[in-house]
């Protein structure tokens, strides 16, 4: 398949998706209603319910799909390694971490800013800390555990902050946001993590070649032209903002940037350039396939999309360490 | 274009010289066996030259901008490393990365890969295909990027004879056109056979710079390479054999 047709597919596919998301939910409103409510101007509940309740929340799945989808794709053409993703090497628990800090200090309810600041900050922190100990010669293992002991380390911050927590419901409260959710959420978050998340995704759309050329090691990725020290800054900047916004609004939600390069990989002919701008589609329109679901499923329960991508993710994992386990 | 390396030095981080003072010019038509021990600093200076190590002194390569770097000398490393399934053809379009897109593109590819005779894997995924078959489509990776210079770290090991033959024919073609090469080898007698100039590096200094006849004497291969060995000259010409050790 071309690039060029695979896009066009997988758009096609994301937008079809976002209008069942926005056309998906409790309030029973006809198709034709909700997308008439969603362009017309007027006071009535169907706007309201299309404009403030399922216009963000599709945005949200959409724009943190296609990030997460994204920072897989890069960080797994950076290290050449399949096993790479945010939410698996702890960038997303870490993102969390500052988040759920900056809810407790109160400094989330005081600057409207310091959520996604803090939890961008601890993704960073997280990718930078990664990379070092990693590297890029590194090998699936050193990775993996790398990221095990950063997911452990977040965790158990995460957990004490919630101990040391003066209210019980704040604390129950922060367990279900962490879950991972883009239910609930107005234009506000929108406006909040939409602009680190399209400046981060801009800052690693461009490193295709980069990564095509690493392909054959970092000395002939070097001596084809690649400068690989702004290639890491623009990997580390780009992963830590838009997964770091995207934490910062709708809590962890892993495994897309695992599931979704690795099925789109066999129709890029395994081009890391290729697979780039494809997962961010395929990130997009699996998140949003995983929201509505979130829908059908068990309506009357509030069904948790980060717990959603898990189910689907941690299977994928399995098939994984299975070809690999067959490789070694 | 030449190549001009003036009193080049690598320390590494444990304070171990690795490559001490070292000078060297390749001119267009020149195809030189970078030869020496294990150890000696061969992949160090062809490292060092492109400025992927941090050295002293001064390397016309390493002076350029990364862009013009890559346009100017290709480089195949020693690490055969293909990290996804590409097909041999994208792997060998890798090697069009510094140029801008263009239709010399397509023709480069089909060339370097006619040139290690790849023609019949094109379409085969490089990870799939033997050793020997992979260290030819990384070649191809580099002859596909058309530079003036080509440098080659140990770009035969591990190739069967015939491929080792061919390549290191391939190469003194290309200097013959007017190009110039710098590989380091480990089989002397191929060295000795197909360069134009060899270049001897022991313990980080260059031992010995000229024509194979000129530099493997009985007194280098003894006190740099630890062996004896004779040229015999026969009807295709001069051949080196490695005889024993000293």
């Amino acid at each position: 398949m071309t690039p060029t047709r695979l896009y066009t597919a997988l758009g096609a596919l994301t937008v079809a998706l976002f209008l069942a998301s926005l056309t998906t939910g409790p309030a029973s409103l006809p198709i034709p209603e909700a997308l008439s409510a969603l362009v017309t101007q007027s006071d009535g509940p169907a706007t309201m319910v299309m404009r403030e309740i399922r216009l963000p929340r599709a945005l949200l799945a959409a724009l943190i799909g296609a990030s997460l989808g994204l920072s897989g794709a890069a960080m797994q053409g950076y290290l050449r390694n399949p096993l790479a993703e945010p939410g698996l090497i702890g960038v997303s628990a870490t993102a969390a971490l500052g988040a759920v800090i900056a809810i407790q200090t109160g400094l989330a309810a005081a600057y409207a800013f310091a959520l996604p600041a803090a939890a961008l900050s601890g993704a960073a922190i997280a990718t930078l800390a990664l990379l070092a100990l990693a590297g890029p010669r590194g090998t699936a293992l050193t990775l993996i555990l790398a990221g095990v002991a950063f997911s452990a380390l977040a965790a158990a911050l995460t957990s004490l902050v919630l101990n040391l927590s003066p209210s019980p419901y704040a604390a129950a409260e922060i367990v279900f946001w962490m879950m991972g959710s883009v239910a609930d959420r107005s234009m506000t978050h929108v406006a909040l993590a939409a602009p680190f998340i399209l400046a981060g995704m801009a800052l690693i759309l461009p490193l295709g070649r980069g990564l095509d050329a690493l392909t054959l090691g970092e000395d002939a990725a070097a001596s084809m032209g690649t400068r690989l020290h702004r290639m890491r800054l623009a990997l580390v900047l780009g992963v830590a903002a838009s997964v770091g916004a995207g934490t910062a609004v709708a809590g962890a939600i892993g495994f897309v940037g695992l599931v979704v390069p690795h099925l789109l990989r066999p129709l890029t002919g395994h081009r890391p350039s290729t697979l780039l701008i494809a997962s961010a589609l395929g990130g997009a329109a699996l998140l949003l396939a995983a929201d509505t679901a979130t829908r059908l499923v068990f309506p009357e329960r509030d069904l948790k999309l980060g717990v959603v991508t898990a189910l689907i993710g941690a299977p994928f994992f399995f098939h994984l360490v299975w070809r690999l386990r067959g490789r070694l | 274009m030449s190549l001009t390396l003036a009193n080049l030095s690598v320390t590494r981080q444990n304070g171990r010289e690795t490559l001490r003072g070292v000078s060297l010019t390749v001119t267009p038509g020149e195809f030189i066996g970078l030869i020496g021990p294990n150890g000696a600093g061969k992949t160090t200076l062809l490292r060092a030259t492109q400025g992927l190590l941090p050295a002293t002194g001064t390397s016309s390569l390493a002076a350029l901008t990364p862009t013009q770097r890559a346009r100017a000398a290709a480089f195949l490393p020693q690490s055969r490393e293909i990290a996804w399934d590409l097909t041999v053809e994208t792997l060998v379009t890798l090697g069009r990365t510094p140029h801008a897109p263009s239709e010399a593109d397509a023709t480069a590819v089909t060339k370097a890969i006619a040139q290690m005779a790849l023609t019949p894997h094109a379409q085969r995924r490089a990870t799939r295909l033997s050793g020997g078959e992979q260290a030819r489509a990384l070649i191809a990776r580099a002859l596909a990027q058309e530079t003036p210079l080509l440098l080659a770290d140990e770009p035969i090991a591990g190739l069967d004879p015939a491929a080792q033959i061919a390549t290191m024919q391939l190469f003194a073609q290309l200097a013959h056109e007017g190009r110039a090469v710098l590989a380091s080898l480990h089989d002397l007698s191929l060295a000795a056979r197909h360069c134009t100039r060899l270049v001897v590096l022991h313990e980080g200094r260059i031992a010995a710079d000229g024509p194979p006849e000129q530099v493997l004497t009985p007194q280098l291969l003894s006190e740099v390479f630890h062996i004896t060995g004779s040229f015999v000259f026969t009807d295709h010409g001069a051949l080196f054999t490695p005889t024993g050790l000293t």
